[in-house]
């Protein structure tokens, strides 16, 4: 009995080796997750080459096996194997595309905060005009002014997608502009850059490194509509969005797995990139740390 | 009259769209004196210290620094003129960086203009000691320390460019009686040793009374409100 009160049950255990504190936990394993997939993808090519062009028609639609760990879909392709490279495009198109939006939205929103004024209503006016239009129909525009390509995907993907930066960013400097935080700064002799670099920005970019982030899945959906609508990637290259979509047939016909294997490994990576992106948050805002003890 | 150097108000006229909240009001602080405020809320007693702190620019009026006329706001502002006149508000919290720890938040306006940091610990610990921040108390972020602890970080750095004038929006509001004496017993030694012009805006009565020389009333000279 006494043995049984004094061993510590074996997730403590684990935390205390691991000098981890309670809710760094799920932190760990996302980067864990995170980490694999991401190094997984990038060494694909070295260590399980894939012919994107090859097709087995004697071994299609097989159900999930120890030879096909995620099943073979409708052309006899190793599901899993070729999820891998689905993950490579697709978080590629992500995160460049995530960056792009991100750097744009961040210096128009970040110029009507700081300058406000005239610059302010014309620039938001913009914004509002392109918000105005549905953003995917402005996408297809995109790639089909550019034709489909990889780099046509990013560009449609990320010119679409700065207005919400642009927002946080103008809004979060506007209502920081005239704290008196930042009167104090000024009244000390800071100047307007040294306002910017070291009181405004570290403010507004945990609230844009969150907004990007959280705009990487965003961004795969993207690449998987426009996939289905026959402007993303060639349908022959391994996409998460071109593999969701290929499956759909395959699920009709009972082949439940075509589908699975991409669109569980959309949410487990989005998964992990959002509970970092919230770690992330906290570390940079003081207030929300001291409340969740992390 | 003019020989005194003197921080001064003249005549200001401060809007806020249609509504006037300073008309035409001036107010004058020689160095080595203490000039209380009082007046209703909302009278403009606050705009009235944006306005001395070169941080809001008057409709009308102008502020003068030792009978030099400033017609500048906040980064227009000479550097060294800028930090002749130092400010400290009401609240703490919304004043302080809530990213920077006590110390830096103290060697901020050394930092800003560009003081060697050898020089930069020296006064700080200085100031931190003046004003009784304890040395557990100088590595916390505002958010692990109290509103009084917050506010005598506040006025070391309120200090650190040594003023010639400083304007205490009510500064004292928030805390509780011992720090309250304590801060403006700091106030008041550096008054006497800077021969510094110090403007205390209060609600209290009895603290006005006994802080300053004199009491400039606010509503007196604030207009019939439409």
């Amino acid at each position: 009995m006494a043995d049984l009160a004094t061993r510590p049950p074996l997730l403590h255990v684990a935390r205390s080796r691991l000098r981890l504190r309670p809710g760094q936990t799920g932190v760990v394993i996302a980067g864990l997750v995170l980490l694999t997939t991401v190094a997984g993808s990038l060494l694909a090519p070295l260590v399980w080459p894939l012919d994107q062009s090859a097709v087995a028609l004697d071994q299609t639609r097989l159900a999930p096996s120890w030879t096909h760990l995620a099943g073979t879909d409708d052309l006899g392709r190793d599901v899993a194997h070729r999820a891998v490279y689905g993950l490579r495009v697709s978080l590629l198109v992500g995160a460049v595309a995530a960056l792009v939006a991100t750097v744009l939205g961040g210096v128009v929103g970040g110029i009507a905060g700081t300058l406000g004024g005239r610059v302010d209503r014309i620039l938001m006016r913009i914004v509002d005009t392109i918000a105005a239009m549905p953003h995917l129909l402005l996408g297809i525009f995109i790639v089909a002014m550019l034709r489909p390509s990889l780099g046509a995907v990013i560009a449609s993907v990320g010119l679409t997608h700065w207005l919400s930066t642009a927002r946080i960013v103008r809004s979060e400097v506007l209502s920081l502009r005239n704290r008196p935080f930042i009167d104090a700064a000024i009244s000390g002799g800071a100047g307007r850059l040294r306002v910017l670099t070291r009181h405004l920005l570290p403010h507004v970019l945990p609230r844009l490194a969150l907004a990007t982030t959280l705009m990487i899945p965003h961004a795969v959906w993207h690449e998987t509509a426009l996939s289905f609508l026959g402007l993303g990637l060639p349908p022959h290259l391994a996409s998460l969005g071109n593999m969701i979509n290929d499956g759909q047939g395959s699920l009709l016909t009972g082949a439940w797995w075509a589908s699975l294997a991409p669109g569980a490994v959309i949410v487990v990576v989005t998964f992990a990139i959002a509970v970092l992106a919230a770690r992330w948050r906290d570390r940079f805002d003081p207030r929300v740390r001291a409340e969740l003890h992390l | 009259m003019t020989s005194t150097p003197h921080l001064l108000a003249d005549e200001v006229t401060v809007g806020y769209g249609r509504q006037v909240v300073l008309d035409r009001v001036t107010v004058r602080i020689d160095r080595g004196e203490t000039v209380g405020l009082r007046g209703p809320s909302g009278c403009g007693k606050s705009t009235l210290v944006r306005v001395l702190a070169l941080l809001h620019q008057p409709d009308q009026g102008r502020v003068s620094i030792d009978g030099t006329a400033v017609s500048a706001v906040r980064y227009a502002v000479p550097v060294a003129l800028r930090t002749r006149v130092a400010a400290l508000f009401q609240s703490p919290r919304a004043a302080a960086d809530p990213r920077l720890s006590l110390t830096d938040l103290i060697a901020e306006p050394l930092r800003a203009t560009r003081t060697p940091e050898a020089a930069v610990r020296e006064r700080v610990t200085e100031l931190a000691d003046l004003v009784g921040l304890t040395a557990d108390l100088r590595s916390r972020r505002p958010h692990a320390v109290s509103d009084g602890q917050l506010q005598r970080a506040c006025l070391a750095r309120a200090l650190v460019h040594r003023p010639d004038y400083l304007l205490c929006d009510e500064a004292t509001a928030m805390l509780d009686a011992s720090t309250q004496a304590h801060v403006a017993a700091v106030i008041r030694d550096y008054q006497l040793a800077q021969q510094a012009g110090v403007l205390v805006i209060s609600h209290d009565q009895t603290l006005l009374e006994r802080w300053s020389d004199r009491i400039v009333d606010l509503a007196g000279t604030a207009p019939a409100r439409t």
